[in-house]
């Protein structure tokens, strides 16, 4: 019986794994709530921003904004690359790395240059080995990010953009579609696209303080601090729905594995009891 | 019924007033403003201060905001308030603070290679040293 015990040994360890694997699965389980409910918290602010917005653009027509303004030329594109901090979440960010850099050579094919700033740990890792510019970095958002740590890296961009560094922004996250589903998603960022607005019916407008111009410069920058923060929760959520089905899976797995280990246990004990009685019946018979 | 304004007080990380006021008073950046019902349309920028709701009943809220955004229409009015301290130079802390990040994940580049090397090289001197034992327990047969 000299293959049994290993057997036993691999059985166990199996079994510790799938301990860990069904814990963190039921660990992401309760967290996406909680990411769901921060996303929901997000949403009244933002909804008033666009209508002021709506309405500011309107008011300052006769000299458009430089963040909505379509640039003729585009020499550089920005990305801001939503990633995890940490692994063992399916392949969430290799599907979104993947589909980047396919978007990626599609700009180089025209000659576009490509700088990145890299949200989350497992974003920084990836990228710093290939060989693209990355502008600014944040890590360690947490279960809770807060737009408080969004700000600088937002501000990178929104400087290099009004100086000309960068000609276009895109946003990149998992877009959480349900428990089951997250897609990777490309926002643009800067230009703003044009919200779908109805024609201005009434005739009135505000009284600004100070100007108008620089009351839109503050709502824009603070939709586009708005839109990275939302993305980041959408992220988290997508993080936690992965992970909760990637330990599923782990665990379904181990399951089987199991299985499978103890009918080879089983087997080779049957085998073992069946030689130990033929060698004593065969001895009965020699006496 | 008594005129009222309807108010909401909302940050991008949470709602945290909504409802019905008889009156607003809020820190504008030129002068604190008190909003009462049919308040000509406005918008202004916020300094930290203070939010006081006064409610139909009479009652008063407060809330404390870091700064924001505000608009008024005749029956609305909208504080978007800001999460952190806002100003110049506190945002440009914050950008070099993210530059200098995005420069620590490139330089780990560097570190990274050389653990990589170290790793390497490593390997190379347990294959040696294992190739050794072998060789000696040869020559003792």
């Amino acid at each position: 019986m000299s293959g049994s015990k290993e057997i036993v040994g691999k059985i166990k360890s199996v079994q510790n794994t799938r301990k860990v694997t069904s814990a963190l699965e039921m660990v992401s389980a309760s967290k996406i709530r909680k990411a769901q409910d921060l996303m929901e918290a997000s949403r009244p602010y933002s909804r008033m921003m666009r209508q002021v917005i709506g309405h500011l653009a309107q008011a300052t027509l006769e000299e458009e904004h430089p963040f909505t303004a379509e640039r003729e030329e585009v020499k550089r594109v920005g990305f801001i690359i939503m990633a995890t901090d940490r692994g063992l979440c399916g392949g969430l960010n290799n599907n979104m790395f993947r589909k980047l850099l396919a978007e990626f050579r599609q700009w180089q094919e025209k000659d576009v240059e490509i700088t990145t700033v890299v949200i989350g740990r497992k974003a920084a890792q990836f990228f710093r080995r290939l060989k693209v510019d990355i502008s600014a970095a944040t890590q360690d958002l947490g279960e809770q990010p807060r737009l408080e740590d969004l700000i600088g890296t937002v501000k990178v961009c929104l400087d290099d953009y009004r100086e000309g560094r960068l000609d276009r922004l895109y946003l990149c996250y998992n877009h959480f579609v349900n428990t089951m589903t997250q897609q990777a998603t490309f926002d643009q960022l800067l230009p703003l696209p044009p919200a779908d607005e109805k024609p201005m019916l009434q005739y009135w407008d505000y009284i600004y303080e100070p100007n108008p111009k620089e009351l839109l410069d503050d709502f824009l920058t603070r939709y586009i601090e708005t839109l990275v923060y939302q993305a980041s929760l959408e992220n988290l959520a997508s993080e936690h729905a992965a992970r909760m089905v990637a330990m599923k899976n782990a665990s379904d797995n181990a399951n089987n594995l199991i299985d499978e280990l103890k009918l080879v246990y089983n087997k080779a004990r049957q085998a073992a009891i069946t030689q130990e009685i033929s060698e004593i019946v065969g001895g009965a018979a020699a006496v | 019924m008594a005129s009222t304004i309807h108010c909401d007080i909302v940050s991008a990380e949470a709602e945290i007033f909504s409802g019905d006021a008889a009156m607003v008073v809020v820190p504008g950046e030129e002068g604190e403003l008190g909003i009462a019902p049919r308040h000509a349309p406005l918008l202004t920028r916020l300094v930290p201060g203070q939010v006081r709701v006064i409610l139909p009943e009479g009652e008063e809220k407060f809330y404390y905001i870091s700064g924001g955004l505000l608009e008024i229409q005749p029956h609305v009015v909208t504080v978007l308030s800001d999460t952190a301290q806002r100003a110049g130079d506190l945002d440009e802390a914050a950008a070099l603070k993210a530059k200098e990040e995005a420069e620590r994940a490139i330089k780990d580049r560097t570190a990274g290679m050389e653990v990589a090397q170290a790793q390497a090289q490593l390997a190379e001197a347990m294959a040696q040293l294992a190739a050794l034992e072998r060789f000696r327990k040869q020559l003792k047969r």
